[in-house]
């Protein structure tokens, strides 16, 4: 079922969490809300499960107006960061407890329950207390126990935050299938990049209590709207330079072409490390550089480019690649940009940009 | 998801026992200070309390049951058991309140309510007394309105019960608020969100939560009430068959050379004081348990 919120703004002692917030999210689809620590994205989904009411605004459940519903009537489901199981209940009843406080039959739950632990691949440990179970079965006991009552939407806040790193990728791929097969409409609360992009429909970026950018994972990573988006999704270099000839930025060696701007105006510039194009020997648009430093990163090689006498970029090459050019640590090559993101502040609240891609 | 290799490995490593010669004190010393400690306990703990049995059983059983059936002892023992009841359900009530709202709310002077809860501990009896005297005794300034009313609080056993509440108040509250800070209130938060109400939380969720040091915050607080003296001893006026309560029967007993009577009457306290330790270290160890459980989950990771 769709949640659409309006305008919601909270604060808490005189700082916003929240800041204006509008967004709306259609029946079945799974959205991540991606945002450093402190960027108020728990605040808002715990506004949206009725944790916490907001100082203005407004939420609509399903086409209802329940901004001031109580959490017990909105019908959501909520995994908490740390799962919050009840430790004095086995699996069993921990999944049970939302119909048996909605006073559902017996028989239901029993039912409701079994079906619940074939989903969550959990079948032979409905018997065990939460702490004899590992990170991992907890937290599908968690989703587990949150979809019982068969909420509209499902709420998870930093669903894979207290796992390590192999057991939060089986899980990510376990929800990504969870979500094909209950089609739930799902919110999910990350400030890990790969989690949002590898599973949401759509992202929201969350800084400082706004949203900056809302789009599928494609347009937030190749199209970032803001500086904030630039910098936080995927690996950046950034270069602040000043326009110095009609159309064009120039920094070392590179011209950016930028349009519509005054000379001496400041810009801010931002190219991935995979967008750097390097070659042994030159081609059309390149410039000279000398490698600094490698860096194995695993399948791929990071390297430390020295373009100018106090410019460093850095860039990435598929190992296989690094290893056939015999890039290593002061060869020269030569490289290109094919990618890069142009931003000025236009106003004085510095929150306004423009974004040339090329 | 599967992390059974750590435990395992956690446990080759705790089979070197880290206790090599290296830490430990010279055995002489290490025996000396064992030695010094339990005779200090038999001397100081164990004797007198042996002593309080052989006294008391000096005369014979029949003397013993005499003493105890008693009619000023009954009613002694009638009032105590009354007292420590409706003391302990009184700070059963107050120590919900008082830890729930220091741990899970935040609010203006939680600290200083926090400081105060501990004012009984801190402060003489007499001082109760005295503001107990000072607002409702015959001269006090509610005391026109109870004698007018006909309500003796002073020298009567409410009282009694109301220094009795005083003194002990502390040890449920203190009990609970470490535990419940420790718990958060997530678990609530969670079986809010899924529609239970607000009894249901608590029944459901918090109290079998804090369940083990309630208990034991019970547990001393019960035995406190009962063996309570000098708070009782000031405003109860000693009126046999009336307003002595135990610990009051047995100094009236003694300063009036009943010796084994006194000690018979004694035992009765002697007996709640070993039922209470073992209730406790029992408690005590659950309660670790409550603690270290809810440690473990609340890192999410493996045990």
């Amino acid at each position: 079922m769709s949640i659409e919120v309006s305008r919601l703004t909270k604060q808490f002692n005189g700082i916003y969490a929240v800041n204006d917030v509008s967004f709306k999210v259609e029946t079945g689809e799974l959205i991540a809300i991606l945002g450093p620590s402190g960027s108020g994205k728990s605040t808002l989904l715990r506004i949206i499960a009725g944790l916490e009411i907001p100082d203005a605004g407004e939420i609509h459940l399903t086409g209802k107006e329940s901004t001031l519903d109580s959490p017990q009537d909105r019908n959501v489901g909520f995994v908490f960061q740390h799962y919050a199981l009840f430790k004095h209940m086995t699996v069993e009843k921990n999944i049970a407890f939302g119909l048996e406080v909605r006073k559902a039959p017996k028989e239901k739950i029993t039912q409701r329950v079994s079906e619940l632990l074939e989903l969550v691949q959990l079948k032979g440990l409905e018997k065990r207390y939460p702490s004899q179970i590992s990170g991992g079965q907890r937290q599908r006991v968690a989703v587990a126990r949150a979809l019982a009552p068969q909420p509209k939407v499902l709420l998870l806040d930093e669903p894979f935050g207290a796992l390590d790193a192999k057991v939060r990728e089986d899980l990510r791929k376990w929800i990504l299938e969870l979500h094909e097969h209950t089609h739930v409409t799902t919110l999910f609360v990350t400030h890990d990049q790969h989690e949002a992009l590898e599973i949401a429909h759509k992202i929201f970026v969350m800084n400082k209590g706004c949203i900056e950018q809302e789009g599928t994972p494609t347009e937030i990573f190749d199209r970032p709207a803001t500086p904030f988006v630039a910098e936080f999704v995927g690996e950046s270099n950034f270069i602040e330079a000043y326009v110095t000839e009609p159309h064009s930025v120039r920094w070392g060696p590179f011209h950016f072409p930028v349009n519509g701007h005054p000379i001496g105006e400041k810009m801010r510039l931002y190219f991935r490390p995979n967008d750097v194009y390097i070659s042994s020997s030159p081609e059309a648009h390149q410039e000279k550089a000398r490698i600094l430093k490698t860096r194995f990163k695993g399948p791929t090689i990071e390297l430390i480019l020295q373009v100018a006498d106090d410019k460093q970029i850095i860039a990435h090459v598929p190992k296989g690649v690094s290893l056939a050019s015999g890039f290593k640590e002061g060869s020269e090559v030569f490289i290109g940009i094919t990618e890069y993101h142009a931003f000025t502040d236009h106003t004085v609240d510095h929150s306004q940009f423009e974004t040339y891609s090329i | 998801m599967d992390m059974e290799t750590t435990p395992t490995l956690k446990r080759a490593y705790g089979t070197k026992s880290p206790q090599t010669s290296r830490f430990t004190e010279p055995s002489m010393v290490r025996w000396s200070i064992i030695t010094v400690s339990t005779c200090f306990i038999l001397a100081f703990v164990f004797a007198p309390l042996a002593l309080v049995f052989v006294k008391a059983f000096e005369k014979g059983a029949e003397a013993y049951y005499s003493a105890v059936s008693d009619p000023d002892a009954l009613s002694a023992i009638k009032l105590t058991l009354m007292t420590a009841a409706i003391s302990v359900f009184a700070n059963l009530l107050f120590g919900l309140a008082a830890s729930w709202s220091i741990a899970k709310f935040a609010f203006k002077g939680k600290n200083l309510l926090t400081t105060l809860i501990d004012l009984p501990f801190t402060v003489s009896p007499v001082i109760s007394w005295m503001v107990f005297v000072l607002l409702l005794g015959r001269q006090g300034w509610f005391g026109g309105w109870l004698d007018a009313r006909d309500i003796k609080i002073i020298y009567a056993p409410a009282g009694i019960i109301l220094s009795t509440i005083f003194v002990t108040f502390p040890f449920i509250a203190r009990e609970l608020i470490p535990v419940m800070q420790l718990k958060g209130n997530e678990e609530e938060q969670a079986a809010l969100v899924l529609g239970a109400s607000g009894w249901k939380i608590f029944f459901r969720i918090t109290l079998p939560n804090i369940k083990w040091a309630l208990i034991y915050g019970i547990i001393l607080c019960n035995a406190r009430a009962m063996g309570e003296f000098g708070a009782v001893s000031v405003v109860s006026g000693h009126i046999r068959g009336a307003t002595n309560t135990i610990p009051l029967q047995v100094e009236i007993l003694y300063n009036e050379y009943h010796m084994s009577a006194a000690f018979s009457v004694a035992s009765l306290l002697t007996f709640l004081a070993v039922i209470t330790l073992v209730i406790k270290k029992f408690a005590e160890r659950k309660l670790q348990e409550e603690k270290t459980s809810s440690k473990i989950l609340s890192m999410g990771e493996n045990i």
